[in-house]
């Protein structure tokens, strides 16, 4: 009988018999994963690691790994209108700052609500360290278990650098040093683009992530005041629209096709692979996941060629608390889905799949900064460097049910002055006035 | 509700040659009754009502929409910020320009052209001319809308390996030229129905007319305008308020540019998607849906009232 005959006959059996043990409990896991692809590691992890442990563990249940190949904000939409009708895989992948919207939407619900009080006992809680444990939580509950945190840099072509005469200890102590060194590097070569700082709709959280934040903090502000309000007119927002215009109208410093195109982000990386890019901000996502050897956007040689430096903030002293330089963190974790049918079982998978076995092999596929303690990072240099340097200086996202709306008001912002269409004032009116729309204009402020 | 399409069916009394009942009738029309109201009246005065609160699929106001009145049309007409790209204005007045040039120039002027032209060529021309032309319009959406994509591709693409070819430079045309691309995408899309359409209200004028203008010596460009253009008038008239409403509706450009860059192919049809499926802002979308229902309705009234003239003449 050939494979497709057997196929069928046992699908009719399954059918037929839908008590059969064997078939007793389907999972679904969905991450922004594909093996060879975005993710690689992770998709390969839970398909090699994780899914055959757990069912040897669990012999009714049968898991099923979504690769899912778009981009974040398409994930996004597509969990959030499956959750709102009751369909969607039973446990995905989610970005931590989503979390509070998607609450309030009631599109997730806490774990406990979900799986019953037995989460609560998990001993994997207390192992999490201090700063993780609140990229999952809202409002005292826990709505998924963190992975990781990371940190943003700017991550740096060390053989174009040194081409263009700049020392191998080179760190900017401010834009303009971070520009000069563009400049420099434009000069020798005019058809480049040595400055990345994503920008654009296409792009999504990574525009607000990587580029604005990382700019905006360098002017001693953030998206929100200490009061939770949202900044929607000020210097800072200004200085940090016209960082932007100046690296891609003025001076050409930066690829600007990269951040109109759809595919624009992984333009950029294919920029800094290719060495049309010296200077790309970016998270150590990038060099845990993107640029190591045998994936897409490999850099060749990268123990040599590929480094690190701070952000600078815009003058030094000039960043957010002060600070010299500055960086921003989030996290992602995995989430049940509230309406999944078999709740157990789904909380059964995603607490396996976070215990220190199965992190530690995910550790040997890709390492990375862990959220639990009681996992240790494996010997890898750049992540202790980056870690140890970084997070003292680390800024988080407003856990406000309203961010999500609001980043894309300035992905659109960016774009606007990217792409030219706007001057920097005209772009920041555009977004006072979608911002009040979204929060009101009791939870706005103005600085100038 | 549902009785009202049943109702509304014997109305001129002229002669009831039913075979059935008009019990039985209703029982049969009952199903179908059923199915036009619970996914066409339903959702239509569902989309109003919603249109009035301010709900959104994420945030607060998933849960606990309010009742916002008019605001949110108040909102899409603010004058402050009516014309602003990304807005509803610059949206309603591109996709204007859009049906202007695609649609009412674009498609009924090229499908006019050419089946004026087919009309003395030899059969097979014709027949090849049709193939290709009605080919365009009845592949898929998706498909056409990747071929197009990777045809106008700046580095990869097949128009710039032609224009290179011919020692022309490349251009990257879904950048600086988006809105041209959609117009040209539409009008190569939908020449075929404008095409087929005045084919065969050509066909439909007796041949001897034409036959009688040759011999009085009338140039190709005389019959067609002095026989050809005023007996197919309401064709014509047809024709183009069919492909008005389909090019205001159009989705596909979307699949092109994704209503970018920087919101500058964002025909009203993108930003509705955009608001309510991107931005997850119901209420808005909805507001904006009705207003697009409206101007449907307005095009749709005006075809309606033709048709009937047509009749009583």
């Amino acid at each position: 009988m050939s494979n497709r005959l057997r196929s069928l006959a046992l699908g009719l059996v399954g059918a037929t018999a839908v008590a059969l043990p064997a078939f007793a409990v389907d999972l679904n896991v969905t991450c922004r994963c594909v093996i060879g692809g975005v993710n690689s590691a992770t998709a390969q992890w839970i398909e090699e690691s994780v899914i055959p442990a757990f069912e040897a563990a669990h012999p009714d249940v049968n898991v099923v790994l979504n690769q899912f190949g778009g981009e974040d904000a398409q994930l996004t939409q597509q969990l959030a209108l499956d959750f709102s009708t009751g369909a969607g895989p039973d446990v995905t992948a989610f970005d931590g700052f989503l979390i509070p919207s998607f609450v309030e939407g009631g599109l997730l619900k806490s774990l406990d609500e979900v799986a019953g009080a037995e989460v609560n006992d998990w001993s994997g809680w207390a192992a999490l360290s201090e700063g993780s444990r609140a990229l999952m939580l809202y409002e005292g509950k826990y709505y998924g278990i963190p992975l990781g945190t990371d940190v943003r840099m700017v991550h740096t072509r060390k053989d174009i650098l040194a081409e263009a005469g700049i020392a191998a200890d080179w760190q900017p102590t401010s834009w303009e040093e971070l520009l000069d060194a563009a400049r420099a590097i434009k000069a020798i070569k005019p058809d480049s683009f040595p400055l990345q700082i994503n920008a654009g709709v296409a792009m999504g959280e990574a525009t607000t992530m990587q580029g604005y934040w990382l700019a905006l903090l360098g002017t001693g502000e953030a998206v929100t005041d200490e009061n939770g309000k949202f900044i929607v007119a000020s210097q800072g927002i200004l200085d940090t629209l016209n960082l932007y215009k100046t690296v891609y109208v003025d001076e050409k410093l930066g690829d600007q096709r990269a951040q109109l195109l759809a595919d624009g982000r992984n333009r950029s990386f294919a920029n800094f692979r290719d060495g049309v890019t010296a200077l790309l901000l970016e998270g150590d996502y990038f060099y845990r996941s993107v640029t190591p050897e045998g994936s897409e956007f490999a850099v060749a040689n990268r123990d040599q060629v590929q480094g690190w430096v701070k952000m600078p903030a815009k003058e030094p002293g000039a960043g957010i608390r002060g600070q010299d330089f500055v960086t921003i963190s989030g996290g992602t974790g995995f989430v049940l889905n509230p309406a999944t049918d078999t709740p157990k079982e789904a909380w059964a998978f995603l607490s396996f799949m976070n215990e220190p076995a199965q992190l530690e092999a995910f550790q040997a596929i890709q390492p990375r900064i862990t959220a639990r303690t009681d996992v240790a990072i494996p010997n890898s240099p750049f992540l202790t460097e980056t870690s140890q340097t970084l997070l003292p200086l680390t800024t988080a996202r407003p856990n406000d049910p309203s961010y999500n709306a609001v980043s894309s008001e300035i992905q659109r912002m960016t774009e606007a002055v990217v792409s030219g269409e706007l001057s920097p004032e005209e772009a920041m009116a555009q977004y006072k006035s979608a911002v009040t729309a979204i929060v009101g204009a009791d939870n706005t402020v103005s600085l100038l | 509700m549902t009785t009202q399409p049943i109702t509304t069916a014997p109305k001129r009394k002229v002669r009831n040659f039913a075979l059935l009942s008009n019990r039985a009738g209703a029982a049969f029309l009952t199903p179908a009754g059923i199915l036009v109201a619970v996914f066409v009246i339903f959702p239509f005065f569902w989309v109003i009502f919603v249109s009035f609160t301010n709900r959104t699929l994420l945030g607060r106001t998933a849960l606990n929409p309010e009742f916002v009145g008019l605001a949110n049309y108040l909102a899409l007409f603010d004058p402050n910020i009516f014309f602003q790209r990304g807005q509803f204005g610059f949206s309603l007045i591109l996709t204007t320009q859009f049906v202007i040039a695609s649609a009412l120039i674009g498609q009924a002027l090229l499908g006019l052209l050419l089946a004026w032209l087919i009309q003395t060529v030899p059969a097979w021309v014709k027949r090849l001319t049709e193939t290709f032309v009605i080919a365009a319009w009845i592949l898929p959406e998706v498909v056409i809308g990747f071929a197009w994509f990777a045809f106008l591709d700046r580095d990869a693409g097949t128009l710039n390996m032609m224009l290179n070819a011919i020692g022309l430079p490349s251009g990257d045309f879904l950048l600086e030229s988006p809105f041209w691309v959609i117009v040209v995408f539409n009008t190569w899309r939908g020449a075929a129905f404008s095409m087929m359409l005045f084919n065969s209200a050509f066909s439909s004028i007796p041949p001897s007319y034409f036959q009688a203008a040759d011999v009085a010596g009338a140039s190709s460009w005389q019959k067609f305008r002095d026989i050809a253009v005023p007996l197919i008038r309401g064709h014509i008239v047809t024709n183009l308020i069919l492909i008005t409403m389909w090019t205001f509706n159009t989705f596909t450009p979307f699949l092109l540019t994704n209503g970018g860059p920087s919101y500058r192919t964002e025909l009203v049809s993108i930003y509705n998607y955009r608001v309510a499926f991107q931005d997850f802002q119901f209420g808005k979308g909805a507001a904006v849906g009705v207003i697009m229902m409206l101007i449907n309705l307005a095009f749709a009234l005006v075809y309606l009232s033709l048709g009937r003239k047509k009749k009583v003449r």
